[in-house]
């Protein structure tokens, strides 16, 4: 006979429950102070870069685009300001983000997460859509007491609510718009765009782009960092002793009692702290944390704690940075009566520097120094070689001439390698026919079909290395290609 | 069928199918509802498809549908329309001269392309895909011509063939001087080791070249040449260089005198569009050994 097994008994301890805990929602309350003041400068910042950048004009010349930042994907080209990149060139960016992470890491080991609490698009467009929901629903309180209310909704409270997704959307739908004028000519294509005559793409890419936006700065908001991003899980791993973190400063004592309380016990000389349990830093923590619990994953750190607990503190007459940017290290040496020391200069942040400053005069150096007239060679394969009449030898090359300059240039073609070569190129008929002379136009490629003949009597061997160089007859700029002259 | 429905196994709490090997049983675990639902709606639809589209063999033809749709159809609207992308650019290959659309790199391009896809559809065959030929069949990359290698001469033996019964064709054979008993067996010897002695190749011991070169003289010279330099007009192959067609051994010049050559390549006026010969013709140019 079997015997009856319940299967919940076959799992024990922590294993057994629910996998999923339903979002709390958060209503950040509004607050003034220097880290508010400088989150709204950055927001402005940012926000200025991201919408207006495609407008701004940058002269390349006629028949050139004149955007100063734009992704051509029809012609392959990126332009940035007086930097232009053929696709061949995409490496740029692997240097470009190997900045951009060490970068991160490089904020994290000073100052934390400054990119989650003042640069990340999440925080800055939250921030932005907290703002919109303030100034229409009212602050943290209001907004609580209309969600709780189960009164059945009046005009007025309707017309807040499609109010303020209207506002939304109005920004999701510009950021999504901001987006594609980064890929054609801005002007021209806000026009099409407005006389709906862009393309179905761009209108496409708007709404994507106005989807996301709407979804997560509205309604996902720091779900996006606590369960999207991994960010937070491996700034973990980059932090040290040394990093300043926001931080509940508990060498400011025990216990957390009301003003008054603490002024009577301060009279008597017993230990007291300087927290008045006001839940100041948790009403307005756009995360919903309890920054007093110590560093958490969840902490964006955005400074918003410091200017509540400021204020508050100021009020009571207490001095202010309860909560501030600090480390353990520094609330131990004040715990035992010493200085705080703040280690900026570290060998953490001066290797990472170093390797920004490398990497960085790594790229402008090979930037600036990159030929802007190059040449490719393929040899045919089918046939390798021809044996001409006369017992002479003649291969084929397919040569690309890449002319990456902003003007046309006149290239001279010389060969090298085999003995007593003739060069042709199909289609040229050139005054000075050893030494074609071919006119590229400016920021294009030319494709030639060049033929090397050479007598087989003096080049015996099967192979002879043959390189090719290109020259701007004009500039004197050259560039060279090398393949191999073989014999049937 | 027996129902077990009611045969409830202890553990899972599910019914069981009534199966059972060595005591264990298998549950019955059936295909989610939404499943064969879908199911039975694919063969609702399949049902669907047979009306609409073609889709019965019939024994002469198949059912073709409400519509009358057909994938050929589609083809043809999709390279009607190609052909109209086109139109501008292989309008301008049909309309310039051969030397223009070489000298312009971007009609070059384009008749190369052209040219290159056409020769390996339809050239391939014989000349094979680098246009190198074989034994008879000429390589079109060297500067050995039998009916001349200016971009026009290239282009009218693509338009006519070469024996290939066009009333424009080219013309003219090697004639089988042994089969039809023109030369003796000996004399054969003696002329192919001039012919050899012609571009400086060995010749066979006590080889006798004032005889041969009478023989060459009284025989070859009318089509070949006095010094042996061939004739275009005449398809008739110089005989002093190095590249030989059906071969330089003796051997093979001995099968050559004997047997007589007239390899024949098929006319293409008719079979592709006039731009398209210009677009192979420039494209053959273009190999390399074009004049």
């Amino acid at each position: 006979m079997n015997k009856t097994v319940n299967p919940k008994d076959l799992i024990s301890g922590d294993d057994y429950g629910p996998l999923y805990a339903a979002r709390k929602k958060v209503y950040p309350q509004s607050v003034s102070g220097t880290f508010r003041r400088i989150k709204w400068g950055l927001m402005a910042f940012c926000l200025g870069v991201y919408y207006f950048l495609p407008f701004v004009r940058w002269n390349r010349g006629l028949g050139a685009p004149s955007q100063a930042v734009l992704i051509d994907l029809p012609n392959s080209r990126f332009y940035f300001f007086f930097i232009e990149l053929w696709p061949q060139e995409v490496y740029y960016f692997t240097g470009l983000l190997i900045v951009a992470a060490i970068a991160l890491f490089l904020m994290n080991s000073i100052g934390g997460r400054i990119w989650c609490g003042y640069l990340c698009p999440q925080t800055v467009w939250t921030d932005l859509f907290y703002a919109v929901e303030r100034l229409i629903e009212g602050d943290r309180r209001e907004r609580m007491k209309k969600d709780k209310s189960s009164d059945p909704m009046k005009l007025e409270r309707i017309s807040e609510i499609v109010l303020k997704h209207s506002i939304w959307l109005l920004i999701a739908w510009w950021t999504g718009g901001a987006w594609v004028l980064y890929f054609n000519d801005a002007p021209t294509l806000v026009k099409e765009l407005v006389t709906f005559q862009g393309p179905m793409l761009a209108y496409v890419w708007i709404g994507i782009l106005t989807a996301t936006t709407y979804v997560l700065a509205g309604y996902m908001r720091e779900q996006v960092c606590t369960y999207m991003c991994p960010w937070p899980r491996i700034q973990a791993a980059l932090t040290d002793e040394w990093a300043l973190n926001v931080t509940y400063r508990y060498d400011r004592g025990e216990k957390r009692t009301s003003v008054k309380k603490a002024a009577e016990l301060r009279a008597l000389g017993q230990p007291v702290g300087d927290c008045v349990d006001c839940y100041q830093c948790v009403a307005v923590c756009p995360t919903g944390i309890d920054i007093r619990n110590g560093p958490q994953m969840e902490c964006i750190q955005c400074g918003l704690c410091i200017d509540a607990c400021d204020n508050v503190m100021t009020k009571i007459g207490r001095p202010k940075r309860l909560i501030g940017y600090d480390n353990d290290i520094n609330i131990h040496r004040r715990q035992e009566g010493k200085a705080p020391i703040y280690r900026i200069v570290r060998p953490r942040t001066v290797a990472y520097s170093a390797i920004i400053a490398a990497v960085g005069g790594f790229m402008t150096y090979t930037l600036a120094s990159r030929s802007l007239l190059d040449v490719n060679v393929l040899h045919d394969r089918n046939p390798v070689a021809v044996k001409l009449s006369d017992g002479s030898i003649r291969n084929a090359y397919t040569v690309r001439l890449l002319n990456k300059s902003g003007y046309d240039r006149a290239i001279a073609i010389d060969v090298e390698g085999p003995v007593n070569p003739t060069m042709h190129v199909v289609g040229v008929d050139s005054a000075t026919p050893d030494r074609p002379i071919i006119v590229i136009r400016r920021d294009t490629t030319s494709e030639l079909r060049l033929l090397v003949t050479a007598p087989a009597d003096n080049n015996p061997e099967k192979s002879i290395p043959v390189r090719f160089h290109v020259m701007d007859i004009g500039l004197g700029v050259a560039a060279t290609a090398t393949d191999n002259f073989v014999a049937p | 069928m027996t129902d077990h429905s009611s045969d409830i196994d202890s553990v899972s709490g599910k019914s069981t199918t009534g199966h059972e090997w060595d005591g264990i049983k298998e549950l019955n675990t059936p295909l989610p509802r939404w499943w064969v639902i879908t199911f039975y709606l694919t063969i609702v639809w399949s049902i669907g498809y047979w009306i609409v589209y073609p889709a019965w063999p019939l024994i002469a033809s198949n059912t073709t549908g409400l519509f009358g749709y057909s994938s050929r159809a589609d083809v043809a609207v999709e390279l009607a329309n190609l052909e109209k992308i086109r139109g501008d650019k292989m309008a301008a290959l049909g309309t310039a001269s051969l030397a223009d659309i070489e000298k312009d790199p971007a009609l070059l391009a384009l008749a190369r392309a052209k040219g290159k896809t056409v020769f390996g559809d339809n050239c391939a065959p014989c000349h094979g895909t680098g246009a190198t030929g074989s034994k008879g069949y000429p390589n079109l990359n060297d500067d050995e011509w039998l009916w001349g290698g200016s971009l026009d001469q290239i282009m009218q033996t693509i338009q006519f063939g070469v024996r290939s019964g066009h009333a424009k064709t080219h013309e003219g054979q090697m004639l089988a001087f042994g089969k039809d008993g023109v030369l003796k067996p000996d004399e054969i010897v003696t002329v192919a080791n001039y012919v050899r002695s012609l571009s400086g190749l060995s010749t066979r011991n006590g080889f006798d070249a004032a005889k041969g070169q009478k023989i060459f003289a009284e025989n070859c010279a009318a089509c070949h040449g006095d010094a042996g330099k061939g004739n275009q007009e005449l398809g008739a192959p110089n005989l002093t260089d190095k590249i030989w067609l059906y071969g330089s051994d003796e051997a093979s010049l001995i099968e050559t005198i004997t047997q007589g050559r007239a390899g024949v390549m098929p006319a293409w006026e008719g079979r592709l569009d006039p731009a398209t010969i210009k677009a192979m013709a420039v494209y053959v140019h273009s190999l390399g050994g074009g004049k």
